[in-house]
């Protein structure tokens, strides 16, 4: 029999999480700090529209580039909250979660041989999906230094002739980074000049907890260059419902429907109508679960401090990143000797690029009852490890 | 402040000042001062304790008690009012717009206790009309806390 495999879907990297992922699962009484998503259920009334939906038979297939109502919606949030103007007919598509628009929006735009610059430690699922759009992904290695955010002096270095996008991943998962307007600005202009493209994953622009979340569709010139990723799965606590959307240039998001017509058909119909209701009537919601956040980082700042843990203060999304350096060891041994010393899960930085050496994503989408048990852990852990040392020498 | 103070400790009243401080990213001094001042000011009335008393051995039946009253010369209900909640076995009294008047929530030992309280103590009283007696059979949901489930969290241990 002949292979039956493609070289190009075995030539790709397993996600190193999912290693992980295998070795906490033996271990049903861990503390898991390695959640991606919130821990707060749906809001009722979001929820309550989804069975709705249900109930009244709406269990059809929606225009592919998502129900009428819910596009409006979205494209009305765009203008409240970013104050930039999307045409719902051409410039709006919803899709199933962020993670198909970042595969169909790379699909869209990137030809064979194109670099696509991907700044890390960021999601893991940026760089496969350029592969497997037939994309050559370059790798920018943010650094702890500047808080993990993109320079325009990082930017300039890696563009080349081949540079056709640049994946713009903040607020960012794991770092927690944001890119303020200053950021943005400087970045803007290196992108108008060298004249290149930009897929801005945003899906986190609602937990930001430094001033409002800005968007490089905020600086002149770029959001006809920008696809701009968002959804609902962080800022509601939707992740299970796969809903995400794409705006951008008329041009773009008309190959983007094409691509996602035919792969997809159109995203779920129940989350589309009960997203409506999210979008409607779900700000306070936001702001509440924000809030909460907002003292859990808090809370994991201040106890890091307090054991002398080198962390930058993040003001996105829900993760720290602390440094453990120190301890000289990898990220990688660092979390397997936690988990199996005092069985706490969290990530190692490196499963988000090799940048993310050194570095931990601790998430706090957690009870602040579970962070305290969790820290206590920490704390026992590393001031066990200094010992260790202190012995060494 | 206030209003993020204050949506903690309705939740979490023993909340720690230290902690609460670290949580709001403000000055422990400055929670210490806001307490003191919402406490003088009447708007913090007390620090209770959310008991769920079908968990423990101890007997223990609430009722709600439609009460409809006439208003009285120059005072409207408040005097009304007040008799009723002078009673310790009285929670909470509340006015109520709608097909009566005020809402009288009342804790007993038993069945007995409260039937003695209406027919004995409430009814007769001048300028009360009528009254309608609710038991409550099982409470789900109290202070904005679920009684009868407890969270699990059933997400994924890891994911990115």
């Amino acid at each position: 029999m002949r292979n039956p495999l493609a070289d190009k879907a075995v030539r790709l990297k397993p996600s190193g999480i999912r290693k992980f992922f295998d070795v906490v699962n033996e271990m049903p009484d861990a503390i898991s700090l390695g959640v991606g998503e919130p821990d707060f259920d749906t809001p009722w009334h979001i929820r309550d529209e989804g069975i709705y939906s249900l109930e009244k038979g709406r269990t059809f297939y929606t225009s592919n580039a998502g129900l009428k109502e819910l596009k409006v919606e979205i494209s009305r949030y765009l203008k409240r909250k970013l104050d930039v103007s999307y045409d719902y007919n051409k410039e709006v598509l919803v899709t199933v979660g962020g993670s198909e628009a970042i595969d169909i929006a790379l699909r869209a735009m990137v030809n064979p041989g194109d670099e696509v610059l991907i700044p890390q430690p960021s999601y893991v699922s940026y760089e496969p999906c350029a592969i497997l759009a037939d994309g050559v992904p370059v790798i920018i290695d943010l650094k702890a230094e500047n808080e993990f955010r993109l320079t325009a002096q990082e930017l300039r270095d890696a563009v080349t002739e081949k540079t056709k996008v640049l994946i713009l991943p903040f607020p960012n998962n794991p770092t927690g980074a944001i890119m303020e307007r200053k950021d943005l600005e400087a970045i803007a202009e290196v992108i108008a000049e060298k004249d290149i493209f930009v897929i801005s994953d945003e899906i986190y622009s609602e937990l930001t907890y430094k001033g409002e979340h800005v968007s490089i569709v905020n600086m002149p010139g770029m959001q006809e260059r920008t696809v701009l990723i968002n959804g609902f799965s962080k800022s509601h606590a939707m992740t299970g419902w796969r809903l995400g959307y794409a705006c951008g240039p008329a041009a773009v998001i008309q190959q983007m429907v094409k691509i996602h017509q035919y792969a997809i058909m159109c995203a779920p119909t129940t989350s589309q109508y009960a997203a409506v209701e999210a979008l409607r009537n779900g700000d306070e919601d936001v702001a509440e679960m924000r809030e909460a956040y907002n003292q859990r980082r808090r809370y994991l700042m201040h106890a890091f401090q307090k054991m002398g843990l080198e962390c930058f203060e993040p003001y996105g999304a829900f993760y720290v990143f602390p440094c453990i350096k120190e301890f000289g060891m990898t990220s990688e041994e660092f979390a397997t000797r936690f988990l199996e010393e005092e069985k706490v899960a969290v990530v190692p930085g490196t499963a988000f690029g090799e940048s993310g050496e050194g570095f931990l994503r601790i998430s706090y989408a957690y009870s602040l009852e579970n962070l305290k048990k969790a820290i206590e852990k920490l704390e026992h852990f590393i001031s066990r490890l200094r010992q260790e040392g202190e012995k060494q020498q | 402040m206030r209003e993020q103070i204050l949506a903690i400790i309705e939740k979490n009243s023993r909340i720690d000042l230290k902690e609460l401080a670290v949580l709001l990213g403000v000055e422990e001094l400055d929670i210490v001062n806001e307490l003191a001042a919402m406490e003088a000011e009447g708007v913090i009335c007390g620090y209770h304790t959310l008991i769920d008393w079908e968990k423990t051995s101890i007997d223990k039946v609430t009722a709600l008690i439609e009460v409809r009253v006439t208003p009285q010369r120059g005072q409207g209900f408040d005097s009304i009012a007040e008799r009723i909640y002078k009673y310790p076995e009285v929670r909470a009294v509340y006015l109520i717009s709608g097909a009566y008047d005020l809402l009288v929530i009342l804790d007993g030992k038993n069945l007995r206790d409260i039937s003695r309280f209406v027919t004995d103590k409430l009814s007769t009283m001048d300028y009360v009309l009528s009254t309608a007696t609710h038991f409550i059979l099982k409470k789900y949901k109290d202070h904005g806390t679920i009684l009868t489930k407890k969270y699990e969290d059933e997400r994924e241990k890891i994911t990115p």
